[in-house]
């Protein structure tokens, strides 16, 4: 699937009920720098499911001014999260989709 | 672990507990703060007294596993951070296999999910927050901070890093990248702060005396040795 280096953007879509992207996330585009292996859905576990089949989670790092905008005050500065496979594409891909 | 397994500790949790200052004639009451009252606390204390009632739980069990929790301090991210400052064999391992490694220690964190240590240093700090929740490396740290789980935290330090860390009395110059660390999943997180400079000579006990819980989560820096009264 990703890999490190892989350049991918959060799904912007939203969905009832237990959620682990954060909104502020969805529609960004990050870095995978890792690939921590695949993990039970809490999407799932959250409704007494058993979480399957299970979902590679990544930790995906971003650019401050790419999450807020030119106005956010340091260039430097980076936000890491932790984001299962479900919620990510290719970013190169999307781009040419123009999604 | 198992999301229902009774025994496992709460990782995700949205209340605070308080049990301290309050004045109980009779010791064995459960603790309670009437004032606070909400249809939270009413939900728990329902569900926990059917569990009882069902024989799924004993009230034993339910004290055992509060005590347990409440066992659990920053004392133990601090022995962990002062070997890795000590040692670079062992701060090589415990960045290759957090868990293996703090377990090699003698530290119970079996029940945890995946645990990662990132390093402060080198024109890099790291901050951690759980913005939908409040996950917190509660097997070395124990229990969360009331301002860690607030909305005011969870919000402000992922839009305004720099702001919230001075607030919290935290200067890092503009060449510094602040990088925050949003647990949104399954994964923990422990810094290791900078070592102070002045340092050389201190043993791990003593090393280990300068490392808050804040400097483990990245709103702090380690202290520096003769900060406080000097004990040598």
């Amino acid at each position: 699937m990703f890999t490190q280096g892989t350049r991918v953007k959060v799904q912007d879509r939203q969905i009832s009920g237990h959620c682990r992207t954060p909104q502020y996330l969805k529609g960004k585009i990050g870095e995978v720098i890792e690939d921590t292996g695949r993990w039970r859905n809490p999407e799932l576990l959250a409704y007494h499911k058993p979480g399957l089949p299970m979902a590679r989670l990544f930790r995906v790092r971003f650019r401050q001014i790419d999450i807020w905008g030119a106005d956010y005050p340091n260039p430097i500065d980076t936000l890491d999260a932790d984001l299962y496979e479900h919620w990510l594409e290719d970013a190169e891909h999307a781009v040419a989709e123009g999604a | 672990m198992s999301m229902h397994d009774p025994s496992a500790p709460h990782d995700h949790d949205h209340h605070d507990h308080d049990h301290g200052d309050h004045d109980h004639a009779d010791s064995h009451a459960p603790i309670e703060d009437h004032d606070t009252v909400t249809e939270f606390h009413l939900l728990e204390q329902a569900l926990r007294e059917l569990l009882i009632e069902a024989g799924v739980l004993s009230a034993a069990e339910i004290q055992q596993q509060i005590e347990l929790q409440e066992a659990k301090t920053p004392a133990l991210g601090a022995k962990i951070v002062a070997r890795a400052w000590s040692d670079d064999g062992f701060r090589a391992r415990l960045l290759a296999d957090p868990k293996a490694t703090i377990t090699d220690m003698g530290i119970d964190v079996s029940y945890t999910p995946a645990l990662t240590v990132l390093e402060n240093g080198a024109g890099v700090h790291h901050v951690v927050v759980c913005t939908l929740c409040s996950c917190y490396p509660r097997m070395i740290l124990g229990i969360p901070p009331a301002w860690y789980k607030s909305r005011e935290y969870r919000a402000r330090v992922v839009r305004e890093p720099r702001t919230v860390l001075e607030e919290f009395g935290v200067s890092l110059p503009d060449t510094t990248e602040i990088r925050v660390v949003d647990s949104t999943a399954d994964l923990r997180y422990l810094v290791i702060p900078e070592r102070p400079a002045g340092t050389e000579s201190l043993n791990e006990e003593a090393l280990a005396e300068l490392i808050s819980r804040d400097a483990m989560i990245g709103t702090g820096l380690a202290k520096r040795p003769n900060a406080g009264p000097s004990t040598q």
